[in-house]
């Protein structure tokens, strides 16, 4: 990862900034992304401080569709071409409103999918072109399966899932690796305080475990791994089964 | 653990001694909007910013009321490598500083004894280490301060610039506002070591002739005392001197690799010890046996920066030695005139009732600024004590001692103290108060420690 070059999106999120400081350590050069402009330029500010190398950041707005193209051709040549690119980008909302107010559901829907989807369309041209690597899309295991308590989130996050594999199938040919990542539960503002959380990972760790298989070609990632099993059998429970289960 | 609401999640904590035990509602800001927001909508509840709950009584205790992690807002903002200043936010904590620093030739200009602790800890217990002797506590090498006040108003101070509140800030516990950000200076190191000397003394005369005889040439200094040793022996000590190596005082291996230390195997306890664990007999034999195993009256080792400054945290939640009820550490500082006697009598009270300390240590301080900062010229004495019927009463006594000779209690050890007696252990209360009412009139700041000791504006 020495002197690659590397965007994040949705950069102040927790596990956005642990993954951030593995590539920093090693000596990856950083554009950091957020909407919040204030906080990305601290966390940016730390990664300088803490690994010395130079982490560049702007401001980005996941639903400012029209404005996407333009902001990556920005990050291209500001940081001289570009080796990887991660969206981490996403709100978990709130499921009863969703239900409640379409808005609110739409606004989770742009956030979690259509906006990395837009930002990523650009990106996925860029590396085509360019004949060579890597897009790390963070999902979620809330995108297996459709369950009661997150399903709006979930559907978002599912489509993504789906964007990421599609274009992973188109990108193999010229070198451009796709690593779809889906972490279970992990200690963030998401989750803090929540009930019926189990199994709780530290976004340190899956940050770690993120940027080893990275390195490695992995395709799909659950994080911590037991998530690739328990998905799978909530994935098997036959649907007249399923349905009734309140999960 | 938790139940989701809209104020926090409910939780039970407590500091490091693990007494006292609170209900407490936590927030957990990850961006420093939350945290003004959670500080603009607290209404009536009342407020307190908790970093890594070392603090050992219950200073960073909030009962009832929103304690607010500052464990996320940890980044570091600036670096400036030719004055060594450190700006950074308080959830940073020092493992982070010396990790990142160490290998670049810097090191924290105080540390406490452990490095598991937050800027924001730091700064509220205006802490100081085993150089305060030649280098005072933490506020002398503090910039400016950044904090949130009870308005919601962002306000800087340092010792130039609202001088009141950074006076009141440093060792006033939390209580003036949450702290976002610190400047912080670092000293230059050539080497990840330190240079040390250990000297044995058989009894407290000759452990205060060896503190005054050396310690000025010594950038830290510290005795382990043995506090069970009875008569002739009181106050028998192993009094440890250090310095930071230089490059020519390695050995060719480490000289290598001067900076860098190699990570060490860390215990854990894993769970409670019997409450009995620790009982005179077992540190009595656990202290004889470490005064003991010093074999030279006088000799000299290097050892890396953490087996000097931190032993105790190569043990991971060390506490629970004590047992699932709790322990209380008390630190009194006494004048320099009175120490001896003083001295004298806390530690024979200590061996007369049996209430050992796993580990004691005294150390001599030097000049101290700061309206509740704890050090002042003269001795200081730490003890740690399991909770335990009749505790309470005897620390009551070495109260009584401590005050009739001038001395004080630490806050960010105490968990009993009385209101009454800590008016007359700080005589700057008053001021402090002053700007305490000033800064935060309607006490929207405030600590299980700060109701204990009335530490609210009338």
């Amino acid at each position: 990862m020495k002197d690659k070059s590397v965007l994040i999106l949705g950069a102040t999120s927790a596990v956005a900034r642990s993954l951030a400081a593995c590539f920093a350590r090693e000596g990856a050069r950083l554009y950091l992304a957020g909407r919040d402009a204030f906080e990305v330029e601290r966390v940016a500010a730390d990664l300088s401080v803490r690994f010395g190398v130079e982490a560049r950041w702007g401001r980005f707005e996941a639903t400012e569709y029209g404005a996407h193209q333009q902001f990556f051709d920005e990050v291209v040549g500001s940081m001289g071409g570009l080796d990887a690119v991660v969206s981490a980008m996403g709100e978990l909302g709130d499921q009863g409103l969703a239900e409640a107010d379409f808005n609110h559901a739409r606004a989770i829907m742009e956030s979690n999918y259509n906006g990395p989807a837009s930002i990523l369309t650009y990106a996925a041209g860029y590396l085509e072109k360019r004949g060579g690597g890597l897009i790390i899309g963070i999902s979620s295991v809330a995108g297996d399966r459709g369950r009661r308590s997150n399903y709006v989130y979930g559907s978002a996050k599912g489509a993504f899932s789906l964007f990421l594999q599609g274009l992973r199938n188109r990108l193999s040919a010229c070198g451009v690796k796709v690593m779809t990542v889906k972490p279970g539960f992990m200690d963030t503002k998401m989750t803090f305080g929540r009930t019926g959380m189990f199994l709780v990972a530290k976004p340190e760790d899956v940050a770690e475990t993120i940027f080893k298989a990275a390195g490695s070609g992995v395709d799909v990632l659950y994080v911590p791994w037991f998530w690739r099993w328990i998905m799978l059998i909530i994935k098997l429970i036959p649907e007249p089964v399923f349905k009734r289960m309140k999960l | 653990m938790h139940v989701q609401r809209l104020d926090g999640v409910e939780a039970t904590v407590a500091g490091w001694g693990r007494y006292p035990v609170v209900r407490t509602y936590l927030k957990r800001p990850e961006k420093i909007s939350a945290l003004t927001e959670i500080i603009a909508s607290a209404e009536d509840r009342k407020l307190l910013a908790r970093g890594a709950g070392r603090s050992y009584g219950d200073a960073s205790l909030n009962p009832d009321g929103l304690t607010v992690l500052t464990e996320r807002l940890n980044r570091m903002l600036s670096f400036d490598p030719d004055e060594g200043i450190l700006r950074c936010e308080a959830g940073v904590t020092l493992a982070d500083v010396l990790a990142v620093f160490v290998p670049r030739g810097w090191f924290p200009s105080v540390t406490p004894g452990t490095k598991y602790v937050t800027v924001g800890g730091l700064v509220g217990c205006d802490v100081h280490g085993k150089n305060h002797h030649k280098d005072g506590s933490l506020s002398r090498h503090l910039g400016k301060l950044r904090m949130t006040v009870a308005s919601g108003d962002e306000v800087d101070c340092s010792a130039a610039l609202n001088k009141d509140l950074f006076w009141a800030t440093v060792g006033g516990m939390g209580l003036t506002g949450v702290i976002l950000e610190a400047e912080m200076s670092l000293s230059r190191i050539e080497t990840a070591y330190i240079k040390v000397r250990k000297i044995k003394s058989r009894d407290l005369d000759e452990t205060m002739a060896l503190f005054e005889e050396h310690d000025s040439r010594y950038r830290y200094s510290v005795a382990w005392v043995d506090c069970l040793a009875e008569r002739g022996g009181l106050g028998r000590s192993i009094l440890m001197l250090g310095d930071h190596a230089r490059l020519d005082d390695l050995d060719a291996r480490r000289r290598e690799n001067p900076l860098s230390v190699t990570p060490k195997t860390r215990l854990s306890v894993p769970a409670d010890m019997p409450p009995g664990l620790l009982n005179r007999y077992s540190m009595g034999l656990f202290n004889g046996l470490y005064y003991a195993a010093q074999l030279a009256a006088d000799q000299q080792t290097i050892v890396d920066y953490d087996s000097y400054f931190y032993p105790l945290d190569a043990i991971l939640r060390w506490n629970r030695l004590y047992g699932k009820n709790g322990f209380v550490q008390y630190q009194c500082v006494i004048p320099p005139a009175e120490s001896k006697k003083a001295l004298t009598e806390l530690l024979s009270s200590c061996s007369r009732s049996g209430r050992g300390s796993f580990l004691s240590v005294l150390k001599r301080f030097g000049q101290q600024e700061g309206l509740l900062s704890f050090p002042m010229p003269g001795y200081t004495l730490t003890l740690d004590m399991p909770v335990s019927p009749g505790l309470f009463d005897f620390l009551d006594e070495l109260d009584r001692i401590v005050l009739k000779y001038g001395g004080r209690v630490y806050l960010a050890k105490d968990a009993r103290l009385k209101a009454a007696t800590m008016r007359q252990m700080y005589p700057n209360l008053d001021r402090w108060l002053a700007v305490k009412a000033a800064v935060d009139p309607d006490n929207a700041f405030s600590s299980a420690l700060a109701r204990r000791l009335e530490l609210c504006p009338r």
